[in-house]
């Protein structure tokens, strides 16, 4: 087997970095290391000699980082973005996952590669943990607005509970809306007529 | 008919200005754009989304598109700029500590570079004689406005910038944060990110880079070779588009909306007080003392949106300066070419507004405001000075670079 490279993932959501440590350690990497402060990075980076740095794209020290790799004496090789020229596709997966590669000089392609592809299957299944998660929210939010909004009709209107749903519903329906709006904008009227 | 849409990219900065309004205010709009802003929270993700396409058009630094066809970034995708969205608009801030040093070496109250240099090369002087450790100051990016201003205010006023003081790079809205923490002594940014220091009682504005250099460059309306070339007439109506938002923004009766808009959480997200000091010239030095310059941010006038090939190439000098790249005849050619102002002056032909015919001029000439030869009006430019009166000719590239090796 080729000798074990290492892996530094930068990220300041313990998460998302557990995450993305757990594929990589599955993957039989034994040296990984999760740093989520930059500052960290500057002073662990000489330390660490990473081969390989995974970090989230839309974190704002990947300026402050890649200054570091373009100085020589931060680290012992040159570290650069990796950018596989023969398969355009792959970095527009990353970018697209929210992730971004930075490999030491003259490191092969096809060690890269797994590494990489591994990294963005994680940030993926992150972001869609996370998107579901604020769907049921929403969803969560949504059934409390349309409970109290019921509530409003009952109490105003003397209506039961399915009638009152019932009379959102339609009103929803007849103004091509839906149904969390119409009982948002029912609180809102509410309150603002209210005593 | 329906709008066509371009996606442009922009870091929350007051010089993102032009870009923001062109949207907001309904310019893009009459031009038939619908222009899909999007918020970026580093360089490398302009870059990054730019060389693949996710984006169309951004809000660049101005050595961006010269850095891309010079090879320094990681795709090799060739990147214009056909617009620039501004003159001056940074500021560079010192901790209390710095300054209290500086003032008591003679530092002026009104940010005049030449002996706020001096009283700056006393305190690394004083410093090093102490044996204490060097000041450490902060840029946003290496190939930045930013950096090379600081650099040439610091080399021009005996400080080695490599050697005498160390730069680092910090995100512009963690410079405050680290100067507060002292892990930087200053730093030279655009606004608000140096007022929002003074505001915080944690630093001093020292000087700006429209000090250091009268109406210099800072961030352009960048974007790939290759989409300029494939949709000319978008690109011509969102130069338009700009170009009037531009005047817009300029205009001290929007000056209040312009700043409210800055200001929203979804835009640059900070205290809209802060951006209207910054957009009418009257900054706050340090709490108290309000320095007004006119041309602090100039949006529009002094042909501040054309992109100048004389300014591509200033960067290009100052990269080659300061060893980011090697002077070549070929890297050389490659620099002048990032920015095209044949691209902006077509697209600008026929709507009344006044656009230089040269594409290039000498920087530092212009003491004064002069009234130059114009496409379509009367046209001022300038005063376009380097504080220490040297001048850089384009035309003399060689020279000039020959001279700053020294």
């Amino acid at each position: 087997m080729a000798e074990s490279l290492s892996i530094l993932v930068i990220d300041d959501n313990p998460i998302r970095a557990s995450i993305i440590e757990a594929g990589l350690r599955d993957a039989g990497h034994a040296s990984v290391q999760v740093i989520a402060d930059i500052d960290d990075v500057a002073r662990r980076i000489g330390e660490i000699a990473p081969d390989v740095v995974i970090i989230d794209l839309e974190n704002p020290n990947r300026d402050v980082l890649e200054h570091f790799f373009a100085l020589s004496r931060t680290i012992k090789r040159p570290i650069a973005m990796f950018v596989d020229k023969s398969d355009p596709a792959e970095i527009e997966a990353a970018v697209d996952a929210g992730v971004s590669a930075y490999v030491v000089d003259g490191l092969r392609k096809d060690r890269i590669k797994p590494i990489l592809d591994m990294a963005i299957v994680r940030f993926r299944a992150y972001s869609r943990l996370q998107s579901e998660l604020e769907a049921a929210r929403n969803e969560l939010q949504g059934r409390k607005t349309i409970d109290k909004a019921k509530g409003i009709l009952m109490s105003t209107r003397g209506l039961s509970e399915d009638a009152a749903y019932a009379l959102l519903r339609s009103t929803a329906m007849n103004q091509n809306r839906k149904i969390v709006e119409i009982a948002q904008a029912l609180i809102t009227a509410s309150e603002l007529l209210g005593p | 008919m329906g709008l066509t849409q371009i996606v442009a990219g922009y870091v929350p900065l007051l010089d993102s200005a032009v870009l923001l309004a062109t949207e907001e205010f309904g310019f893009a709009e009459s031009e038939g754009i619908a222009l899909k802003l999007v918020r970026e929270t580093s360089w490398a993700n302009i870059r990054d989304r730019i060389a693949i396409g996710h984006l169309d058009v951004a809000h660049m630094l101005g050595p961006m598109p010269i850095s891309a066809n010079l090879g320094l970034t990681p795709l090799d995708v060739p990147v214009i700029a056909a617009m620039s969205l501004g003159l001056g608009g940074a500021t560079i801030t010192v901790s209390n500590a710095v300054w209290a040093a500086m003032a008591e070496a003679g530092a002026p109250h009104d940010g005049a570079p030449g002996p706020t240099g001096a009283a700056l090369r006393s305190v690394v002087a004083a410093r090093a004689a102490r044996g204490e450790e060097r000041l450490r100051l902060a840029v946003v990016h290496p190939e930045s406005a930013h950096n090379y201003a600081l650099r040439y205010w610091l080399a021009a006023s005996g400080i080695d910038p490599d050697k005498e003081v160390e730069i680092v790079i910090v995100p512009p809205p963690f410079q405050a944060d680290a100067l507060e923490a002292r892990r930087t002594d200053g730093y030279c940014v655009g606004e608000p990110f140096g007022s929002i220091s003074v505001h915080r009682g944690i630093g001093r504005i020292a000087t700006t880079k429209g000090q250091i250099w009268q109406m210099s460059p800072d961030k352009v309306l960048g974007m790939r070779a290759q989409w300029a070339q494939r949709f000319p007439e978008q690109l011509a109506a969102l130069l338009r588009a700009a170009t009037r938002a531009a005047r817009w923004c300029e205009d001290p009766a929007n000056h209040v909306a312009l700043s409210a808009m800055l200001a929203r959480e979804d835009r640059l997200n900070v205290d809209s007080t802060m951006l209207l000091r910054a957009i009418s010239g009257k900054l706050q030095f340090e709490e108290g003392v309000v320095q007004t310059l006119p041309d602090f941010f100039v949006p529009y006038s002094r042909a501040a949106n054309f992109p100048w090939v004389s300014h591509a190439m200033w960067f290009y000098s100052q990269m080659v300066r300061w060893g980011q790249i090697e002077h070549t005849a070929e890297n050389a050619v490659k620099a002048m070419g990032s920015y095209r102002p044949d691209l902006y002056r077509a697209a600008l032909t026929g709507m009344g507004m006044a656009v230089p015919g040269a594409n290039s001029k000498i920087e530092g000439d212009l003491a004064e405001p002069l009234a130059v030869g114009a496409q379509g009006g009367q046209l001022i430019i300038g005063p376009d000075g380097f504080f220490d009166g040297a001048r850089f000719d384009p035309d003399r590239l060689d020279d000039y670079i020959a001279a700053q090796r020294g």
